[in-house]
């Protein structure tokens, strides 16, 4: 069965945000991907980071593309609409949406597929119009829907089930936001929950676009020894960079523990993924450094995680386009509509 | 110097308000003012008159035309033979002669001798040394190269009798705030005038008189008509990736938006504009609009078209308001980027992959494109469903008189079925597919409207309540209904329209047609008329088809399916979708890149009838 209903029950003694809302709240359906999936890890980050907000379920908007990325918005926010449209090109569904509605909330989730492959071109124009968007890519370097073909983002020398290895180098997602300026960039791991869900509130407050590339490792295709997305192979080459300093403090979740120390972070699997912060005093707000310093990090075979980027002075595409305040689709007719007066008056430069 | 031969003798028959007028010049050098100009002059003389512009896909250097016909009848499809050819660029000398008729004049600039080689003994060349005036009188190559355009449209004053007062305020406007411009115009335009005077026959046999046709008709492109249909339909957001001839769409909607939808109080804007990355992209806005609840819309052209097609798909499943405008241009491939073709009415109807099929409407003119939009946006959002307004570069580009344009203020947009959040607070569970009404037509929500009006779109198989479904049953339900609510339409969108033999007498001859050319095909069914073979017009208007196309196939013997496409894409159509025999449909086809003329669907129709029938003609063969 393709499609499974979930029980909506929720204790009496559960928990209520500020909307006196549970978490049950936040959830959909009942996830379709493999047992053990990173994707799903993200999916309950989302959720918890979407309780923690207080955000009305209902002015959310929940896009995808497709693949397995692309499911995932069915399996949370049951109350909030939802549209996985067509393979690579979320991110223009999602700038005619906002630039529809433009207070609404909107997240989009993608794969490494979806967004480095196929959707490349659609991921950089959404970066450079900067629209309101909460942009997570579940990479994991394998197409997973079509059984365990290379992705963009499979590392040289990693090698597909069936044996064969990647000869082309990958492209960073990371990298490829900052070279086109993208205004909030970060990087997690699905299995580290308590880092990634702040990162991606950050993300959801932060006003314009926000790139959150999660490393979430295929269990069924690319988990194994050769892989460089496996669960073993990530875990052993994390670091990471804590930056808590963009949440706004009402809302601070922070990653606690101070730079020189590591922490076990539990996994949804029961693995411990050990998490060490490097760098004391970097500056997300300087996009060279950043640049220079996660490149750094990749040659060396680390996987910087983290707020690694931020620009809160950049104007997002409303703002730029100087749009009204009120959402168009608010906009009534008659002010739409100049009347037929005006087009009298036009008409006479037509003779 | 001037080495133009004598003229043979001129012919006896003189007209007035019944030119054809070809201008060649090169791209570029400023002709196309100077072409307006005179279209513009001949249009406030009050006499019927088109304008086609015929040019490269270049920006400056390749041999571009213009050409006006002024018709005093209203007959303004393109002629193919002209009374006189104002040849400006030698690159073109040869073929732009040729096009004269026989009797006809040749313009041409007479500062350099004309070969011999181009001299025809039937036509009459009229030399002024534009060239050598415009050195004598002119500083600068700029402005020496501006006004051999003016000097020309002073030459043709003369000999057409095009209204010189008019020439100067319409000239007067265009440089009210440059008056050094003003005075070089106003002197080329004496020169040619001048000079045309003192050395031709002034005016012409053939030439032009004021009359009184236009008082009530605006001159327009439909592209700036359909652009002006989305600004009163209320459409908000535009996304769209620049193609010929599909740009001053958006440039004109974008020029409106500018004047009209601006907030008062805050100078903000009341619209957005998104130059996407691709048409892929331009697509996905628009699908994202629509889904979100603006009126959206986005133009292209074939190339477009073909990459927006799994958009198009998802729009037609999901069922997503979205307006497409397809300004079609000659395909295949790049194929001919600045020249006209109706080669897209199947891509069109059927686009994207499985099973779709489209509501389109099929504009004939710029007043339908103004018209059409805004149906277009109405019927988009009644259907939940894309809806395509097919034109086409000569209707799109190109200079049209037609009626004034007119809104009813009483209007108002036809939003279909969307609930609000209190009809959700009422009802008990949405369905965002159940055909509650038994109509075809199911409820939709809007975004943030309702917790309870949440669903998940999907372009992946779903069942009638929007679930995810891999199961027959549940898919084809939906699939049904689709193509049932998409027939539905056809009562809703514009109706044929039919124009009986003009004689009144009952013809076994039908003509069968859509879009731009419609103007060729009403002269040319006055002129096969005239000549003894009443013929019938039914101009489709749109898909889904009315009933009264079958009716109208039924009625007639034989009926000829008049299009610009290769394949005959309509007569396909027709006889998969009314569904009638093929063989009781001829088709009649020009698709090499020019507006239909009179004279083409004339012929073929000739050509056709003698090759079946024998039928012994008196229709003359060739129509100036």
């Amino acid at each position: 069965m393709s499609w499974i209903a979930k029980p909506r029950v929720a204790h009496p003694g559960l928990p209520r945000n500020e909307l006196g809302l549970t978490q049950r709240d936040y959830e959909g359906r009942m996830s379709t991907l493999c047992a053990g999936c990173g994707h799903d890890s993200v999916t309950a980050a989302l959720i918890e980071a979407f309780y923690g907000l207080n955000y009305p379920p209902h002015r959310i908007v929940k896009l995808s593309g497709i693949g397995c990325s692309g499911k995932t918005p069915t399996y949370f926010l049951n109350q909030a609409h939802g549209f996985n449209g067509v393979h690579g090109r979320m991110p223009a569904v999602a700038t005619g949406a906002a630039g529809a509605n433009r207070t609404l909330t909107y997240v989009g989730i993608s794969g490494d597929g979806d967004s480095l492959s196929i959707g490349l071109g659609q991921l950089a124009h959404a970066i450079r119009r900067n629209v309101d968007l909460l942009y997570v890519i579940e990479n994991n370097g394998v197409y997973g829907l079509t059984k365990g073909q290379f992705s963009a983002s499979a590392d040289v020398g990693s090698t597909a089930k069936k044996g064969a290895a990647n000869m082309q180098p990958p492209i960073d997602p990371v990298l490829l936001g900052l070279s086109l300026g993208v205004g909030f960039v970060a990087r997690s791991f699905s299995g580290d929950k308590e880092q990634l869900v702040p990162l991606l509130q950050a993300g959801l407050r932060h006003r314009g676009f926000a790139l959150v590339d999660v490393i979430s490792p295929c269990v069924t295709f690319n988990d194994h020894e050769g892989s460089t997305k496996s669960y073993r192979y990530t875990r052993e080459h994390l670091t990471e960079v804590a930056d808590a300093d963009f949440v706004e403090p009402k809302r601070e979740i922070a990653v606690s523990y101070a730079p020189g120390e590591s922490i076990d972070v539990e996994m949804h699997d029961g693995g411990i993924l050990r998490l060490r912060k490097l760098a004391e005093g970097f500056d997300p707000t300087d996009r060279d450094r950043a640049y220079a310093h996660i490149s750094e990090r990749l040659h060396r075979g680390e996987v910087l995680t983290g707020l690694l980027h931020v620009d809160k002075g950049l104007r997002e595409m409303h703002d730029v386009a100087g749009t009204v305040d009120v959402p168009l689709v608010e906009v009534p007719h008659g002010d739409l509509c100049p009347g037929s007066a005006a087009l009298d008056a036009l008409q006479e430069s037509f003779r | 110097m001037i080495t133009t031969p004598q003229p043979p003798a001129p012919p006896s028959g003189a007209r007035v308000n019944d030119v054809a007028l070809k201008i060649g010049t090169v791209n570029g050098t400023g002709s196309a003012s100077a072409n307006g100009l005179l279209r513009r002059a001949i249009f406030r003389m009050g006499i019927p008159v088109s304008g086609k512009n015929l040019f490269p896909s270049n920006i400056q250097g390749l041999p571009t035309w213009y050409e006006i016909r002024a018709n005093g009848g209203g007959h303004t499809a393109r002629s193919r033979s002209f009374d006189l050819v104002v040849a400006m660029n030698p690159a073109t000398y040869r073929r732009d002669i040729d096009e004269v008729r026989a009797g006809g004049w040749v313009l041409h600039d007479s500062s350099w001798p004309l070969g011999r080689d181009l001299l025809r003994d039937d036509v009459t060349f009229l030399g002024a040394p534009m060239a050598q005036m415009c050195a004598d009188n002119f500083t600068g190559d700029r402005v020496r190269i501006l006004m051999k355009n003016i000097i020309y449209v002073g030459v043709l004053a003369a000999l057409l009798e095009i209204d010189r007062t008019v020439l100067r305020s319409l000239l007067e406007q265009t440089f009210a705030k440059k008056k050094a411009l003003l005075d070089s115009n106003f002197l080329a335009l004496r020169l040619g005038h001048d000079y045309a005077k003192e050395h031709f026959e002034c005016p012409l046999p053939v030439h032009l008189a004021p009359m009184d046709e236009n008082r009530e008709s605006i001159i327009i492109d439909g592209n700036t008509a359909a652009a002006l249909g989305c600004i009163y339909a209320g459409a908000t957001l535009a996304a769209w990736y620049p193609i010929t001839p599909s740009t001053s769409l958006v440039d004109a909607f974008s020029h409106f938006c500018g004047r009209y939808r601006k907030d008062p109080e805050t100078g903000k804007n009341r619209y957005l504009i998104v130059q996407a990355e691709d048409e892929l992209g331009a697509a996905g806005v628009v699908v994202g609009g629509g889904w979100a609840g603006v009126r959206s819309f986005t133009a292209t052209s074939g190339p477009g078209l073909s990459l927006m097609g799994e958009f198009i798909g998802l729009a037609y499943y999901a069922e997503i308001p979205c307006v497409f405008f397809d300004v079609q241009r000659t395909g295949p491939s790049t194929g001919m980027p600045t020249r006209t073709q109706q080669g897209d009415i199947q891509s069109v109807i059927y686009a994207s992959h499985g099973d779709t099929k489209h509501i389109a409407l099929f504009p004939a003119d710029p007043g339908e494109c103004f018209h059409f939009a805004v149906d277009a946006f109405d019927l988009a959002e009644r259907f939940q469903t894309p809806v395509f307004v097919v034109s086409d570069l000569d209707i799109g580009m190109n200079d049209w008189v037609i009626p004034r344009l007119e809104w009813d203020d009483s209007y108002r947009p036809d939003r279909g079925k969307v609930l609000d959040a209190d009809e959700l607070e009422e009802i008990g569970t949405f369905f965002r597919y159940l055909d509650v009404d038994g109509d075809g037509v199911p409820y939709r929500t809007l975004p943030g409207t309702h917790p309870r009006g949440a669903y998940f779109t999907r372009g992946s198989g779903h069942d009638r309540y929007g679930r995810y479904t891999e199961d027959e049953e549940g898919y084809t339900d939906v699939m049904d209904r689709l193509d049932r609510k998409i027939g539905s339409a056809a009562p809703a969108v514009p109706a044929p329209v039919l124009r009986a033999s003009p004689d009144g007498r009952r013809a076994s001859l039908g003509i069968v047609a859509l879009g731009g050319v419609d103007r060729a095909i009403l002269e040319a069914q006055e002129i096969l008329t005239a000549g003894g073979l009443p013929v019938d017009y039914l101009r489709i208007r749109a898909f889904p088809f009315a009933n009264s196309v079958g009716t109208f196939l039924e009625a007639h013997e034989r009926t000829f399916v008049v299009e610009q496409n290769r394949d005959g894409q309509l007569r396909s159509i027709l006889v998969t979708e009314v569904p009638f025999p093929g063989d009781r449909l001829e088709s009649v086809r020009r698709f090499g890149g020019l507006p239909l003329s009179a004279t083409d669907v004339v012929e073929q129709i000739q050509e056709k009838l003698g090759e079946r029938t024998r039928l012994e003609s008196s229709v003359p063969g060739t129509f100036a």
